[in-house]
């Protein structure tokens, strides 16, 4: 079973998600965000960085790259679809999930680690992990503020202390059914305690328990 | 032809950048500004000589792309 890791110009955390996924066991290879084929893998996620500079906005010039069509047909297929960071502001702008990511509340690009709890389990992200869970990752924003006029977004991970303003204290969202999900913080700068935490281990092995063959 | 448009947040969604230019008014004395919205201009030149044309093109243009319609609005101006 295999996980394609999209890259766009401008993306920067593609090794750290396929190092992540690949020790704990995942298949995964980089893909660029001209392919138009993905046929060949059983899950995606778009990393975070700064795709295509997030010129107009966060995601904006991202959600029509080519690879973007691919991404669309694998989430509606019901396959697994995870957006860390910039890949969830770019699912947001897809449509793939609903709301969308402005500017922290404060101002502040903010680079520290942060405590959520899973307020939902029934999804590729949090299945793996249990209902008040306590995971402590990395958060690394500025547009990291979710709104969601419509209150339609589902939401499985929430902040403890609300450090951007998201509505709801929303760190990660799913779509209806649970098998696209945008975190904002950062599970693959968590999955060992040499790097501070090993809390993100259970929400990647939950991606991967996800994938079934396409 | 020149087109300008102009994307600007929905009211009810929160705009940061206009509340902290609003407190650093206040801090250097200008209490009576009442509130700052930070909006967002864009200039097209377009080919094309037909008005409403061009006005529905940059329209469709505005709800592909330019606009993100869970936060904005936007206009759109054309002129010779």
């Amino acid at each position: 079973m295999r996980t394609a890791v999209v890259v766009f110009p401008g993306t920067n955390c593609e090794q750290d998600v396929a190092y992540a996924l690949t020790s704990l066991g995942g298949d995964v290879e980089l893909v660029w965000h001209r392919e138009t084929d993905l046929s060949d893998f059983d899950g995606v996620v778009l990393p975070g960085g700064f795709a295509h500079g997030d010129y107009l906005r966060t995601g904006a010039i991202a959600r029509f790259s080519p690879v973007m069509a691919e991404v669309e047909r694998i989430a509606a297929q019901g396959l697994p679809v995870l957006g860390i960071c910039n890949g969830f502001q770019v699912l947001c702008e897809a449509g793939l999930l609903p709301g969308a990511l402005i500017a922290n509340r404060d101002l502040a690009f903010i680079c520290r680690f942060v405590d959520l709890e899973v307020v939902d389990n029934e999804s590729i992200l949090t299945r793996s992990a249990e209902v008040g869970q306590r995971i402590r990752i990395p958060l690394n924003s500025y547009e990291g503020n979710w709104v969601d006029p419509r209150s339609t977004g589902r939401i499985v991970l929430r902040y403890i202390d609300d450090p951007n303003g998201s509505q709801q204290e929303a760190a990660a969202v799913a779509n209806h059914s649970g098998n696209v999900v945008g975190v904002m913080p950062h599970p693959e700068r968590g999955v060992d305690e040499v790097l501070g935490s090993g809390d993100g281990q259970v929400l990647l092995e939950g991606f991967l328990h996800s994938l079934v063959p396409a | 032809m020149k087109v300008t448009v102009e994307i600007t947040r929905r009211p009810e969604i929160a705009d940061p950048q206009g509340t902290t230019i609003q407190r650093a008014l206040h801090d250097l004395g200008n209490n009576e500004v009442m509130s700052v919205r930070v909006d967002r201009v864009i200039h097209l030149e377009m080919a094309g000589d037909d008005a409403a044309l061009v006005q529905s093109r940059v329209e469709e243009m505005c709800r592909q792309v330019l606009a993100n319609p869970v936060l904005e609005d936007f206009t759109v101006e054309v002129s010779g």
